[in-house]
């Protein structure tokens, strides 16, 4: 009856090659700067995002310091030239101000703040290129990056998109080609070992009967998006233990 | 997990948005070949290995790899279950879904079914199939370089099958074979199969081979030069409207142009065919003409011939000298076609040539003739077939095209059937096993659960009133007092209890959109346990029912208004007939009587508020076919009878409709399927202005209330049905209604116009109305009764829906029409009788005559072929006079009926003058007693024999 594109072909493929249930690639590094305490980079098919972490470190401004806690100020902002049209400026805007806010909810619920009153910790993440799921993309490059300034966290936190492909497959890990053509998108950050949700977001209404399915896959991906994080954390510190030495008398 | 080799691709859009996706290549797509084993074989493949492909061309059973063009072209050849055993590309498929998507549907089709053995095979998505675009490469050599490659790779991977590759493209073909992959063209490798001749039939024959002849057509732009004329001004697109009635004419509507383009001619047509979406070039000012209002038809016999053709393009030309400049319409030509929009055609063999060639004469008078190759002439002489077009080359006058199947034996009702359920879309396959699967298992009970859910209405005396014969009963009505009240009760079949979303059941019923009345067949919507029993408010029986029930006083004043899910049983099936008698009888005093009588007393008090309120009465001919049950032959034809109790249901299920309306409107503000009827233009109206002027009558157009004043004051003594034809009229210059979601549209744009409501939906018809079913789901979830799904909640899918709903809601009334038609004509075949009737329109060389007993429209031709015509054309008044009788508008008249029957797809009736007499064109009346036998007036025939009937009746129709 419609003639929009379908998300799911008859073989059960997605437009750009992948089934229901894929993960785009994702590579990711982590410090990839020296200058900051800790950073990371993180690619998730296109989208491309950068996570520096300064901290903690004393609270510049008095007023704002607290005695039981630390703050963590995370600035978020898109180079002008990541998508597809240039962005008049890359920060500052509502959208910016507000994936700002909800990244510093999803650090708050794992970073154990409470180990460093009157401090705070400074998140700067830039997003290189747009691609669908910038949200995720961030949350886990911020993730990358906090663990590479070794500040201590109770767990991961990632995060990861899901949809409807055809009314009825959950889709997991939307791009931006799938987000534009297709129905409402799923964004979850979640502590994926607790299995607690940080932070839901829907880009538009899902019926009932769907969010539970839709859900679990956002969660399963996050599952398996800790397991690559994981995997790019115990590699990045054997290559430093084994530049130091130190790794060979651990294993 | 998967390969994660990506790529990048550029696209430039508009400005030069440099566009890149991700394309991921796998290493989990296998080749389908059952045999193989070098795939880890999980997929469900079709391929059998088991079937052969015999063709002789290959000494070696074969898989077949089709190239796109053959899917496009020959998808007639491919549903012949001959070709079996064929991998599918996923380019091909891709590219096929992109240029031609009812061909993909069909494709899609044979792919699932099993016996076909057909197989997709994802070669852009497979490691080693999958190509890069090359700089500079045209996506056509890119695609076809896919094509190879994946043949290729199939020969590679399994060297003991063997593959053959099909094109039509000679330059594919010639590279495939040069890169040792077996290939042909499909009419090489059709010719070569063992059972060739019936799909040598269906062979689509696109590449014309050698010119046939000289070109008698000019020749079309090219696709990019049309483009960029339509961009840039000098050319105009639109889609091509071919007339009817003369086939060297034709319009099209396009943008910027108040009226329609007038195209003549050969030239000026240029192998436009009814439908395509053309590009016109418009003549200068001064060469714009009005059309000609002259009727011509295609008496052409043979392909090659084109002097008739000529000079009726000369006849054309002399009756244009002739006309005043009141009507004149931008003319202009056909440069070229943007897009074919051809499709299947339901017709006949021309059946006077012999040989390989023969022409075929569609059923549709506005597609022209046809010339196909077929080794089966004798045989198709008798039938109505199906024909599609293929090309239409310069040289050739008529449009190429090829068999697709036949129908059955010209003239049998069945086919006739057939025919008009065909030409009009209508879906009337039989219902599939998963559909009936749907259905509740008998016997069915209705248990403690159900009624707790329910509201018992049991012991309420309801009855409902319906036409004869009507089996599919969806409302019932009760009245009774209550406390100094009224309490009315519409009750309306719960088929959504019925049909659950989602289910195989509720898709089918929503792609059919409505049940379809043909004369003597009924094409349902839902599977007959449903409409006929389950659903059906039968006379006596328990059956669950979605009750609306009104609190009222005695001036129908509505107090309080609710909904609920309810058991109830009905007293008493009656006709309107039996329900009029019974509130007539004045020693009737039953609850049954009683609750009638309130109810008709109400409804004359809201039908009157109605009218006060501006709402139409519109007229039209509704005809009712008696039939005889055992030969199916009609008995009969007759307009159909109306009593008080018609229009007191009616008043009723559109109170009903407007309630519910509210309530769904108030509860589901963006998505609640609604029903409107738009304001039609003020120039809709110009006809029904204009025969009134010449009336004296003024009739006024600006709103509906005053336009029902004006056509309630239009009214002669001495010509009673006058009003009626006016009322006809006003009826042509509506607009169709058409469903819509709330969401979609303004408030104001929600209007009726022919209701004059501002709130109105579909609630009353759901066995045989689609539009019902949504609404029953709506309301049930506004009263609780039942939880939401997601497709009901979502504008976008409910407009969709809504765009069926209103095509095959209309292609269903003009297929209803089209068989009353065939079976009027059947009724007066070999009859000749004289007939009252009214003069309906005044043409130029014609009368258009109605006559109301049989609702027929019939045109009497006021010049004989080469004769000097007697009569003076006045356009101004529109009248026709000859000596001293002058013909108006309107004026009664007496003609003598004749079906003419030699061209059988489409008997017409002739007509001659009897009264007034003129001489030289007039013919004496017929003997008083030889007509006698005819008239069937006189005494109402009681008819003993099972009478089935047309349509089920005209409040149905009503809401239009
Ligand atoms: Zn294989």
């Amino acid at each position: 009856m419609s003639r929009k594109k379908e998300l799911l072909s008859r073989v059960g493929l997605r437009l750009d090659g992948r089934r229901a249930d894929e993960l785009r690639r994702i590579r990711c590094k982590l410090g990839v700067f020296t200058q900051p305490d800790g950073s990371a980079y993180i690619e998730q098919g296109l989208t491309k995002v950068l996570a520096a972490v300064y901290g903690p470190h004393q609270v510049r401004s008095k007023q704002k310091a607290q005695h039981d806690t630390c703050i963590i100020n995370t600035q978020f902002s898109m180079a002008v030239f990541s998508t597809n049209e240039r962005k008049k400026r890359p920060r500052g805007d509502r959208k910016s101000t507000e994936l700002s806010m909800h990244l510093q909810q999803a650090l708050l619920a794992v970073i154990k703040t409470e180990l460093y009153p009157w401090s705070q910790i400074d998140v700067y993440v830039e997003v290189l290129h747009g691609d669908g799921g910038i949200y995720p993309a961030c949350v886990n490059a911020a993730t990358l990056a906090i663990i590479d300034a070794g500040i201590p966290i109770k767990e991961y936190v990632c995060a990861c998109t899901a949809s409807l492909g055809n009314n009825d497959i959950p889709m997991l890990d939307v791009s931006h080609q799938e987000e534009v053509i297709g129905g409402p998108t799923l964004t979850v950050a979640a502590l994926p070992m607790s299995g607690k949700i940080v932070l839901m977001e829907m880009s538009q209404r899902f019926h009932l009967d769907h969010l539970p399915k839709v859900l679990d896959k956002a969660l399963e991906g996050c599952k398996d998006i800790k397991a690559i994080l994981d995997e790019a954390v115990k590699n990045h510190v054997r290559e430093m233990g084994s530049s130091t030495g130190w790794a060979n008398t651990t294993s | 997990m998967f390969t994660t080799k990506s790529f990048i691709k550029k696209n430039k859009i508009g400005n030069f948005l440099k566009n890149v996706r991700e394309h991921y290549i796998r290493d989990d797509i296998y080749c389908g070949v059952p045999t193989c084993n070098k795939c880890k074989n999980v997929s469900t493949s079709n391929l059998s290995s088991a079937h052969v492909n015999k063709c002789s061309l290959f000494k070696f059973n074969h898989f077949i790899i089709l190239d796109t063009n053959i899917i496009l072209d020959q998808i007639d050849v491919l549903e012949e279950p001959f070709i079996c055993n064929v991998i599918i590309l996923y380019t091909v498929l891709k590219e096929v879904k992109h240029r031609s998507l009812p061909i993909y549907k069909q494709l899609n089709a044979i792919i699932e079914n099993p016996s076909r053995h057909f197989y997709v095979f994802i070669n852009d998505h497979h490691k080693d199939t999958y190509l890069l675009e090359s700089e500079g490469e045209l996506i056509n050599d890119y695609n076809d370089r896919c094509i190879r490659k994946a043949c290729s790779w199939y020969i590679n991977h399994l060297p003991e099958a063997k593959f053959v590759f099909i094109t039509d493209d000679n330059n594919n073909r010639k590279l495939a074979i040069e890169e040792n992959i077996p290939a042909c063209s499909i009419t090489d490798y059709v010719k070569h199969l063992d059972s060739s001749s019936l799909l040598e039939d269906k062979l689509s024959r696109k590449d014309h081979g050698p010119k046939e002849g000289i070109d008698i057509f000019p020749p079309h732009l090219s696709h990019g030069q049309l483009l960029k004329g339509v961009k840039e001004g000098p050319l105009h697109q639109g889609t091509f409207r071919a007339s009817r009635d003369n086939f060297l004419e034709g319009f099209v509507n396009v943008e910027g142009y108040e009226d329609s383009v007038l195209l003549q001619g050969r030239n000026g047509l240029n192998r436009a065919v009814d439908g395509d979406i053309v590009a016109v070039k418009i003549f200068k000012k001064d060469d714009w003409v009005c059309p000609s209002g002259i009727i011509l038809e295609d008496e052409g016999v043979s392909g090659e011939n084109i002097e008739d053709v000529e000079e009726k393009e000369k006849a054309l030309k002399k009756s244009q000298i002739t006309q005043n400049n009141s009507e004149i319409r931008p003319t202009g030509r056909v440069v070229g076609i943007i897009r074919r929009k051809w499709r299947q055609y339901c017709g006949i063999l021309q059946g006077a040539s012999e040989g390989l060639f023969q022409i075929f004469v569609p059923a549709d008078r506005s597609i022209p003739k046809i010339r196909i190759e077929t080794r089966q002439g004798e045989f198709l002489k008798s039938q109505k077939f199906i024909v599609t077009i293929d090309s239409w080359p310069r040289y050739s006058r008529y449009p190429h095209g090829h068999f697709v199947r036949a129908l059955g034996r010209i003239g049998s009702q069945e086919t006739e059937n057939e025919v008009v359920l065909l030409e009009h879309d209508v879906p009337h396959s039989q219902f599939s096993e998963e559909v009936l699967n749907c259905l509740p298992k008998l016997p069915w009970i209705i248990t403690e659960e159900d009624e707790k859910k329910r509201v018992d209405l049991r012991s309420i005396d309801i009855c409902s009133v319906d036409p004869p014969g009507c089996t599919d009963i969806d409302d019932a009505l009760h009245c009774r007092p209550v406390d100094g009240k009224l309490e009315v009760g519409v009750h309306i079949a719960d088929v959504s209890h019925f049909i659950r979303p989602g289910t195989a059941i509720d898709l089918e019923a929503a792609s059919r959109a409505t049940t379809v009345y043909l004369v003597n067949k009924r094409i349902d919507m839902v599977p007959e346990l449903l409409s006929s029993n389950l659903c059906s408010l039968r006379g006596g029986e328990e059956r669950f029912a979605f009750s609306c029930i009104w609190e009222m006083d005695h001036e129908a004043n509505i107090l309080n208004t609710r909904f609920h899910k309810s058991i109830i049983k009905s007293k008493r099936a009656m006709t309107y007939e039996e329900a009029q008698l019974t509130i007539d009888d004045k020693t009737k005093t039953d609850s049954l009587a009683e609750s009638l009588r309130n109810l008709n007393k109400l409804a004359k008090i809201l039908k009157k508020r109605r009218l006060d309120n501006g709402a139409l009465v519109l007229a039209s001919t509704e005809v009712k076919i008696l039939m005889d049950s055992e030969t199916m032959e009609p008995l009969d034809v007759e307009a159909k009878k109306m009593f008080e109790t018609n229009s007191m249901v009616e008043e009723f299920m559109l109170l009903a409709n407007i309630s519910v309306a509210q309530k769904i409107l108030q509860d589901f503000p963006d998505c609640a399927m609604l029903r409107r009827h738009p304001t039609p233009p003020a120039s809709n109206f110009e006809p029904l202005v204009k025969a009134g002027k010449h009336l004296g009558f003024d009739i006024q157009i600006d709103c509906g209330k005053n336009l029902a004043t004006s056509l309630d004051n239009a009214v002669k003594h001495d010509n009673p049905y006058l009003n009626t034809m006016l009322r006809m009229l006003a009826t042509r210059c509506m607009l169709q209604a058409v469903y819509f979601a709330s969401g979609t549209l303004q408030k104001e744009d929600y209007f009726h116009y022919g209701l004059a409501v501002p709130l109105y939906t579909h609630f009353t018809s759901p066995i045989r109305r689609y539009a019902d079913v949504i609404v029953h789901r709506l309301l049930a979830v506004s009263c609780g009764s039942d939880c939401t799904y997601p497709d009901l909640l979502d504008k976008q899918k409910t407009t969709d829906l809504c765009q069926n709903l209103n095509y095959r809601n209309r292609m269903a009334q003009y297929a209803g029409r089209a068989s009353v038609a065939f079976n009027t004509h059947l009724f007066f075949k070999g009859k000749l009788n004289d007939e009252e009737g009214y003069i309906l329109y005044v043409r130029k060389n014609a009368l258009q005559i109605l006559i109301p007993k049989y609702g027929l429209e019939c045109t009497l031709y006021l010049v004989k072929k080469g004769e000097e015509s007697l009569f003076e054309y006045n356009e101004e008044d529109q009248t026709q006079r000859a000596g001293n009788v002058v013909l108006h508008t309107f004026d009664p008249v007496t003609v003598r009926l004749k079906l003419d029957s030699t061209n059988i797809q489409h008997e017409k009736f002739t007509l001659q003058l009897v009264k007034p007499f003129i001489e030289g064109f007039s013919v004496s009346p017929m003997n008083e007693l030889e007509s006698n036998k005819m008239d069937v007036d006189s005494t109402p025939k009681i008819n003993k024999k099972r009478k089935s009937e047309n349509s089920k009746s005209s409040k149905k129709n009503k809401p239009k």
